[in-house]
């Protein structure tokens, strides 16, 4: 890792002067950034520790029935926060889901939203890669790309984004506090991430000096608490990222969805959130075949971006299986392995 | 950018030390390689194995993928300070009789994850602990002398 310096600011207006400088990067818990910066990835000349700034560590009840959640409240307290747990269900299995019990106690929220993707040819500096290195072109399309985007996917780069946390948030329209020079303003998290175009190394909406305070989420959110699962397909049992996962949210009231969200994960630079498909959900009567003509919906912009063609198919029957798992009901506990397709078969659960 | 050092004050199991290190140190090379703390294993050095596995403010995190310096103030607790007066933890001795590993590189990251685990409620069932452990790899495959080690401790924890 190259060498840095290291500064610890004791306020936000402090952190964003001195992040504005050029070569600058925000420290919160490190897990990914610091993994970059051993890979030379990213080699910035100053590190801007935000991770003691008190003020972004708080998970605050809004008057208007929302919920604001501090930048920094790590990805373990939130998910265990019992309040949100109850009220978000699908939001705290993806946390649960996602890395590992380590990572979730260093990992924050925004953190959460700026990591990077896992493309493994991003993360090899002697690949080409557009995102790491502008115009440098993309090893991925030609290499092995299994894994790689099959929506809003570009020829400059093919990456996914690879949170789990992400795609309930996008679902249950999440906006962005974002503090910055000029200072604060609101993002929607659905337009806070890019799709890479000709330009996949502009990955957000940040601004250089920018730095998330808070994620919000609507009051509207807390209404889909008794049918909203998220389920996660991975390579293995556990410990991995999704090859792909959908986050799906239900009002239904007499046999009729009343209200409808949905989103996939590892399927674009994105989480992506499917509005086509939550489309066909309203006012439909809420059973499997509704649920594939929306899994239809949600994928038919997606065409393969390699040796990826099966993702289409596979993200289609895990948009069926979330919306059936939201249809059943949230479940009082969490499953053993959270958001496994494997444990939300009646009977079977891994905690029985 | 001037090439400098910072001075650093941490705290490793109940024993204060004062150091003065470049800012990339992470704190598992700090313990290694300044303060003679082996203990805590470099397996990955990329976040991915657990062998690193350290206790802060009583939680479990990667030393990895922690700077040195960010744990300032903050409580550390390596294997070399879960033994109680010489009194080895529950855990340490459900691994020894259990015999939970063969190699034994990645056992100090798996106490010190199991010890968190237990104390976090996730040992309630062996596939409890198997997802809350999947963090701690074992190239040896000794997972099934693991799990088992976990549960009995748990128990002996809880009574």
């Amino acid at each position: 890792m190259r060498d840095f310096d290291y500064i610890r600011p004791a306020t936000i207006p402090d952190a964003i002067a001195a992040a504005a400088e050029p070569g600058s990067a925000y420290l919160a818990g490190g897990t990914n950034l610091l993994d970059l910066m051993k890979g030379g990835i990213t080699s910035p000349e100053r590190i801007v520790d935000i991770s003691r700034l008190p003020e972004l560590n708080r998970i605050e009840r809004l008057d208007d029935g929302g919920l604001r959640i501090g930048a920094l409240v790590r990805n373990a307290d939130l998910a265990y926060d019992p309040a949100f747990a109850k009220s978000y269900p699908a939001v705290a299995e993806a946390l649960l889901s996602g890395a590992s019990a380590q990572l979730r106690n260093a990992a924050t929220v925004g953190g959460n939203l700026l990591q990077r993707t896992r493309c493994s040819y991003f993360y090899d500096t002697a690949s080409a890669c557009n995102r790491r290195e502008p115009g440098a072109g993309c090893d991925a399309l030609e290499g092995e790309n299994r894994l790689h985007a099959v929506l809003g996917w570009s020829d400059a780069c093919i990456a996914t984004h690879p949170s789990d946390f992400c795609v309930p948030l996008v679902a249950l329209d999440a906006v962005v506090e974002i503090e910055g020079k000029k200072g604060r303003r609101h993002v929607t998290l659905e337009e806070f991430h890019r799709l890479p175009g000709e330009t996949p190394q502009r990955e957000n909406a940040l601004e250089p000096g920018d730095l998330i305070v808070a994620v919000r989420l609507p009051a509207e959110a807390a209404s889909f608490s008794a049918n909203a699962r998220y389920l996660k397909v991975r390579e293995r049992t556990s410990y991995a990222f999704a090859v792909v996962s959908a986050a799906a949210a239900l009002v239904v009231d007499g046999g009729k969805i009343r209200a409808a969200r949905l989103a996939l994960g590892g399927v674009a630079a994105k989480p992506w959130r499917a509005r086509t498909a939550e489309a066909v959900l309203l006012g439909a009567n809420a059973n499997e075949v509704t649920f594939a003509s929306a899994a239809e919906a949600a994928l038919a912009d997606a065409s393969p971006s390699g040796d990826n063609a099966f993702k289409i198919e596979l993200a289609r029957r895990i948009v069926v299986r979330a919306l059936m798992s939201a249809q059943a009901g949230t479940p009082e506990r969490l499953p053993a392995l959270p958001a496994s397709p494997f444990s939300n078969i009646p009977g079977a659960r891994h905690d029985a | 950018m001037t090439k400098t050092t910072i001075p650093v004050h941490l705290d490793i199991n109940g024993h204060h030390h004062d150091l003065q290190l470049e800012p990339r140190v992470t704190l598992l090379d700090a313990l290694r390689d300044r303060l003679g703390l082996t203990g805590t294993k470099k397996g990955c050095d990329h976040g991915q194995c657990g062998a690193c596995t350290v206790h802060i403010d009583g939680e479990r995190v990667l030393a990895c993928l922690t700077l040195a310096a960010q744990v300032e103030g903050r409580t550390v607790t390596t294997i070399e300070g879960l033994a109680r007066e010489g009194e080895m933890h529950p855990v340490q001795a459900a691994f020894l009789e259990h015999d939970a590993f063969q190699c034994g590189y990645c056992t100090p990251g798996q106490i010190m994850s199991a010890v968190a685990c237990i104390r976090e409620g996730h040992a309630g069932s062996d596939d409890e602990i198997r997802e809350y452990m999947a963090g701690n790899l074992c190239r040896c495959g000794a997972y099934p002398h693991i799990v088992a080690a976990i549960r009995q401790a748990a128990l002996e924890v809880a009574s």
